[in-house]
C-alpha cells in the first residue's frame, strides 16, 4: 500500500533476449509450414461465458459500441476467420484474465494460438511436440489419459467416483463448509492442481488427453469405454501446464447448448451471465471447417527455456510493476 | 472490520483464522487454464507461533486482524507487567504480560527500543532489535596470555542473559550480542 514504486524490470537481459529469440523461432516454425500469421482484436465487444475465466471489462465508447472486454483468448475471432476461408492460421496474442496472479500467472500474458484445418487432435499433438521439443530440445511427450493420470496420482477413478467420495477425498485440503459449495468439476480441479499436476511431465513431457465431457469446453466429445470423453489435450512439462488443445466442436447447436450451460453455472455461482458472441455463432452456422486448435502459454514456454521458477523472471514488468 | 478476498492475499497480510490473529507468510495461486482457482496459503498463528497451511477457493475472504507493529521504549517492570512507551512523542504506555514478553525478557534494557505487536490494542508479542549492547555483570576472571582465538566461557549480562564469550572478557565490559542467535558479536568500546 505504501510500497514505493519500483521502475526496474523483473526479467534479466538474458531472459528478454530469449523472449525475442522465441518469437523469431515461432514465426520461423509456422512460416516453414505455411501457416498464416493473423491479428485479431485484443479489445472485443464480447467476453466469454466460461465459468472460470474472468475477463477484464473495458470502457469503449466508439461507433455506438459501449463497454467491451479485453480478450481472454483470440479463439472466437480466429474461428470466424477460419469460417471465412482463411485456411490454417496462427496468432501471437496478448490475452487478459482477471484475478490471476501467482508463480505461473499474470493477468496479462502472451498466448500462441493456432488452428490446423483438416487435422484431428492426434495430428495437432504431433505438431505441438515438434514446436515445443524443437525449441526446448526436450524428449517427445508421452500420452496419458486424464483418467489414468488421476488414478495413478490420486488413487481413484474420476469417471466413476461418487460426488460424496470425491468431496471426502478433498477434505485433505478444504474444510467441510468450504466444500459445500464446490461442484464436481471444482473438486476435480482441486485434485488436479494439488495431487496430479505437480507430478506431470517430471521425467519427460506428457500430454494429458481425453478429458471428462463436463470439461470439454470447445472440444468435440466421443464415447470411450462407455464414458463420454472430450477430444481435448494439455501438455505438461515439469509440472507446468503449457497448452490446451481441442479437436474443435463445429456443431452450432451443441455450441449454443454449452454457452447456455456455462451461463447457468455462472448464475448459480453468483457471477454475471455473459452475452453470447452472436457473430461467432453466425460463423459457426455458416460453417467452421473441420479443424483442431491449440493455445499455448508463451511466457511459460520461456520459463522452461530459461529455467525460471516464477513468471516474473521472464516478464519485463509483471502487473505490480506494470 | 475489513476483510480480504483471495485476490488481495499476499505475504505480510494480517488476518483472523479460527478466531486467532495470523500473519500470511506465503500465498500460492493455482488454477488449471479453464478450471477453478485456489489459493494455498501459509500463515503463522501469532498467538501460538504455529505455522498453518490452508486452502481457499478463489473468491473466499478472510477477516482482517487488528494487528499493528509499533516501536516502543522499554520503561520498567513491576514484577507482573513490563511497561513500554510509544516513541512517537505521544508518551502513550502499554503493559505487556509475561506471555507477550516471552523470551525477549532476557534482552530487555531500560530505554532501548523494541517492536511491540499490538492485537486489538493490547501487546501480543515483543521483538528485540537484532543486536543489543549489554554490560557483563558476572564472569570468571580473564587469564593472562589469552588471545581472541582462545576458548570461551559463560558470562552473565545485566539483563540476566547468559552468553558464551571469549576468555579475555572481564566484568564491566559492554558487549554487542545478536538476539536472534544469542551469540556474542564483539566488545563495544566505552566512550
Amino acid at each position: 500500500m505504501t510500497d514505493s514504486p519500483v521502475w526496474q524490470p523483473t526479467a534479466s537481459r538474458g531472459a528478454l533476449k530469449s523472449r525475442a529469440q522465441q518469437l523469431a523461432y515461432v514465426r520461423g516454425f509456422f512460416c516453414e509450414r505455411d501457416v498464416l500469421e493473423v491479428e485479431t482484436p485484443v479489445l472485443g465487444r464480447h467476453g466469454v461465458t466460461d465459468l472460470n475465466l474472468d475477463g477484464i471489462p473495458a470502457e469503449v465508447k466508439a461507433a455506438g459500441v459501449q463497454g467491451g472486454w479485453l480478450q481472454t483468448s483470440p479463439e472466437y475471432p480466429m474461428k470466424r476467420l477460419l469460417a471465412a476461408g482463411s485456411g490454417c492460421i496462427y496468432q501471437i496474442a496478448r490475452v487478459f484474465r482477471n484475478g490471476e496472479r501467482g508463480r505461473r500467472h499474470n493477468p496479462e500474458f502472451s498466448m500462441l494460438e493456432w488452428y490446423r484445418v483438416g487435422m484431428d487432435d492426434q495430428a495437432l499433438m504431433a505438431e505441438v511436440s515438434d514446436l515445443v521439443c524443437g525449441w526446448l530440445g526436450c524428449e517427445r511427450p508421452d500420452q496419458v489419459s486424464y483418467r489414468q493420470a488421476v488414478m495413478a496420482n490420486a488413487g481413484f477413478d474420476p469417471m466413476e467416483i461418487s460426488d460424496t467420495d470425491l468431496k471426502q477425498y478433498c477434505e485433505q485440503w478444504l474444510e467441510a463448509e468450504q466444500l459445500a459449495d464446490l461442484s464436481r468439476n471444482d473438486c476435480l480441479d482441486l485434485v488436479m492442481s494439488f495431487a496430479v499436476e505437480p507430478t506431470l511431465g517430471l521425467e519427460r513431457p506428457v500430454f494429458i488427453t481425453r478429458y471428462p465431457a463436463a470439461q470439454a469446453a470447445l472440444a468435440r466429445v466421443s464415447r470411450e469405454h462407455g464414458h463420454p470423453v472430450a477430444h481435448r489435450f494439455e501438455l505438461y512439462i515439469n509440472g507446468l501446464e503449457l497448452c490446451n488443445g481441442y479437436w474443435e466442436l463445429t456443431d452450432p447447436d451443441e455450441q449454443r447448448l454449452r454457452f447456455d450451460a456455462d451461463n447457468q453455472q455462472r448464475k448459480a455461482a453468483g457471477k454475471p451471465e455473459m452475452a453470447v458472441d452472436e457473430a461467432f455463432m453466425a460463423a459457426l452456422n455458416a460453417g467452421l471447417p473441420d479443424c483442431s486448435g491449440v493455445a499455448l502459454g508463451l511466457d511459460r514456454l520461456l520459463m522452461l527455456k530459461v529455467g525460471a521458477k516464477a513468471i516474473e523472471e521472464v516478464l519485463a514488468f509483471p502487473i505490480e510493476r506494470a | 472490520m475489513a476483510s480480504y478476498s483471495t485476490n488481495e492475499f499476499r505475504g505480510g497480510l494480517k488476518v483472523l483464522l479460527d478466531g486467532d490473529p495470523c500473519i500470511m507468510l506465503e500465498n500460492e495461486f493455482v488454477k488449471p487454464g479453464k478450471g477453478q482457482a485456489f489459493n494455498r496459503v501459509k500463515l503463522r498463528n501469532l498467538m501460538t507461533n504455529r505455522v498453518w497451511e490452508r486452502t481457499f477457493k478463489s473468491g473466499e475472504s478472510l477477516e482482517a486482524a487488528d494487528v499493528m507493529e509499533q516501536d516502543m521504549e522499554y520503561l520498567y517492570s513491576d514484577g507482573e507487567f513490563w511497561h513500554f512507551m510509544l516513541t512517537d512523542g505521544s508518551f502513550e504506555q502499554y503493559a505487556a504480560d509475561a506471555k507477550a514478553v516471552g523470551d525477549t525478557v532476557k534482552w530487555l534494557k531500560e530505554q532501548d527500543v523494541y517492536t511491540v505487536t499490538l492485537y486489538n490494542g493490547a501487546p501480543l508479542s515483543v521483538t528485540p532489535p537484532n543486536f543489543v549492547e549489554l554490560e557483563v555483570v558476572d564472569t570468571d576472571p580473564g587469564m593472562k596470555g589469552d588471545t581472541a582465538q582462545g576458548g570461551s566461557k559463560p558470562a552473565t549480562l545485566s539483563t540476566g542473559a547468559v552468553v558464551n564469550v571469549p576468555l579475555f572478557i572481564v566484568i564491566g565490559e559492554v558487549l554487542k550480542v545478536d538476539t536472534r542467535t544469542g551469540e556474542y558479536v564483539n566488545r563495544v568500546k566505552s566512550s
